[in-house]
């Protein structure tokens, strides 16, 4: 490497005048094969297994298997317009299921954002003992799988093998994780527990890559450690935490794992809870594959406009401030 | 007089101990679980709803390891083994083909490039969930559900790799060297074989263990995709086995063990490769 590096960057003695423009299209069209097949597996990857079913997806939810003849005659597929879609819409369970999937984006992601970006905080403020040691501990739930996750808090919520709920059974406390209102924040704890260390492991890393004389000049100004915290690092990472947003919240669109395998135990859970969770009943148990696949339509449009939303919000923020200034 | 003076003592000491007692009640919050996964996997059946997590009278870590690989004819060691097979090749093969795919976004130039970059980018903002039953319908029409292949090939789809790809290209392997080693008459594809991906050897790992990560992580497409309990992977077996404990309580206890095991990889893959992951992390903000 250090022989590549310390060679000369000037190029050679140009060749003869009339071979040059030659000499340089065989060498730009080398490049461009080179490019075409250090590209070429991954577009055929996104063609098969993206391109291909947004494309697919998209089509069944405009026709449908439809039987002519009271059912008699040979099976047909036909162009139902929005049919499917208006079906989705109004339907209670669909619907029912959206709002769920708000509810939990509103209680968890501010919650995940603010809590990871106040222990990368509490973190770089300098005065936590064995750093590195907590950054491992608070990291270790991203090595759980999501499914084993849930397992672990399936058994902490489940009474006669939970310890937690026997302490509180000492206290005299009677507690359902399970029940009508305890579900949703029961689930948005598992969320929290499986992530919050590893956003705060991103936070306290960005953190780092803060100039250290910004933040001497602030305290130099007489600002205190909290305003410092708050007024001068937390602008600083707000790439890191646009970013950590909008992850967080496609990943929560998605809520499947963790509710399926609650509602093996939770009557409170039913197949329809989320709409990731009516996608897999609409297409599996009752085969209606034009209403799965409207529904994912509509699933895909809002986690599109809620991305594209954050994203926007963010940078009139960012042009606000900067006006401000 | 009263006010806090920041530069005074004891406000400072107590600040520091709220602060310290916070981290560490997050830090009890995140082990905890671990730790009573760890426990409860030494218990006996009776001992589990006895509920008296320290009373060691009962360890039985060794017979619940053994009744693991025993229950259901040895279907957990298959799961696992079908989990790695999964996890590690796909990851291995979905990594270079992304970092693959973002150097030469980095490093070539070529008409629409940025808009086809937006493509990758938007792909990582859908859902899983949402692909789940095209993919089926293509992967029955095909004759490959309930195979090996169903579930390999989506998971080797990673445009975030390529994203992190080109981030790490930019970063790591300087225009000059490759500029120095056309001179030197290399072929583009030799250049980048013995050059580039040596360079990008870090971003390489770093992007394997995101993805091994995910993929380790996948329950909603073998849900979909597999039928043949012999080709699950370990989380999917785990579901099953825990579906059938309310009506036969002898599957707790080797579920808890087989979560137990099933948390092993990552956290030994993550121990091994930390040096790589850690620069890996603030890499996706970077703009």
């Amino acid at each position: 490497m250090t022989a590549t590096t310390q060679r000369p960057v000037t190029a050679p003695a140009p060749p003869p005048a009339a071979s040059a423009p030659r000499a340089r299209r065989t060498a730009r069209r080398r490049r461009l094969t080179a490019c075409g097949v250090l590209m070429t597996p991954f577009f055929a990857l996104l063609a098969t297994v993206f391109l291909v079913p947004v494309g697919t997806a998209v089509y069944l939810s405009f026709y449908s298997d439809d039987q002519p003849g009271l059912g008699f005659g040979p099976e047909q597929t036909v162009f139902v317009g929005l049919r499917s879609y208006a079906a989705v819409l109004t339907d209670p369970t669909f619907l029912g299921g959206l709002g769920t999937v708000a509810l939990y984006c509103l209680v968890y992601i501010p919650l995940m954002v603010a809590g990871a970006l106040a222990l990368a905080l509490l973190l770089d403020s300098g005065v936590v003992r064995l750093r590195a040691w907590a950054q491992l501990g608070l990291f270790l739930p991203h090595a759980v799988p999501g499914i084993i996750a849930a397992l672990i808090w399936l058994y902490l919520y489940t009474p006669g093998i939970s310890p937690v709920v026997d302490l509180f059974a000492r206290a005299d406390i009677t507690i359902d994780f399970l029940g009508l209102h305890t579900v949703l924040p029961s689930l948005v704890n598992i969320a929290l527990w499986s992530n919050l260390g590893y956003n705060t492991v991103v936070f306290y890393a960005a953190l780092q890559a803060v100039p250290r004389e910004v933040i001497e000049a602030a305290v130099v100004d007489g600002a205190g450690p909290v305003r410092t915290a708050l007024q001068v690092k937390t602008p600083l990472v707000r790439a890191s935490i646009v970013m950590v947003a909008m992850f967080t919240l496609i990943w929560s669109l998605q809520l499947f794992t963790e509710p399926m395998l609650l509602s093996q135990s939770s009557p409170m859970i039913n197949s329809r809870f989320s709409p990731s969770m009516y996608i897999y009943d609409a297409a599996f148990t009752r085969n209606n594959y034009s209403l799965a696949a409207a529904a994912s339509v509509v699933l895909l449009v809002c986690t599109i406009a809620l991305s594209y939303g954050v994203t926007r919000l963010t940078s009139r923020t960012d042009s606000a401030a900067r006006e401000a200034r | 007089m009263s006010s806090a003076d920041s530069t005074s003592p004891r406000p400072r000491l107590l600040g520091r101990a709220t602060v310290n007692t916070v981290v560490g009640v997050f830090v009890l919050y995140t082990l905890l679980p671990v730790l009573w996964l760890v426990l409860a996997a030494a218990k006996d059946r009776d001992a589990l709803f006895g509920s008296d997590l320290l009373s060691f009278g009962d360890f039985s870590f060794l017979t619940n390891l053994r009744d693991l690989f025993t229950m259901d004819d040895g279907q957990y060691g298959r799961w696992y083994a079908n989990s790695l097979l999964y996890a590690v090749l796909g990851a291995a093969v979905g990594s270079l083909v992304s970092v693959a795919c973002g150097y030469a976004f980095d490093k070539y130039r070529f008409r629409h490039k940025e808009k086809l970059f937006g493509l990758v980018l938007a792909a990582v903002m859908v859902p899983q969930t949402v692909l789940a039953l095209p993919l089926y319908l293509m992967a029955s029409q095909a004759g490959l559900v309930n195979t090996f292949w169903a579930v390999f090939v989506p998971v080797l789809f990673n445009p975030f790799g390529v994203y992190l790809g080109r981030i790490f290209s930019q970063g790591y392997v300087p225009d000059e060297v490759l500029e120095a080693a056309r001179i030197d008459g290399a072929g583009e594809l030799a250049m980048y074989a013995r050059v580039s991906l040596r360079m990008l050897g870090p971003g390489l790992v770093t992007v394997f263990l995101f993805q091994l990560t995910a993929i380790w992580n996948n329950f909603f497409l073998p849900m979909v995709m597999l039928s043949d309990q012999d080709l699950y992977p370990v989380g999917l077996g785990l579901y099953t086995w825990n579906s059938s404990a309310s009506v036969s309580p002898e599957y707790y206890p080797v579920v808890i063990m087989g979560s137990l095991l099933a948390v092993l990889p990552l956290v030994l893959a993550f121990a091994l490769l930390q040096r790589f992951w850690r620069s890996g992390l603030t890499a996706g903000a970077v703009k």
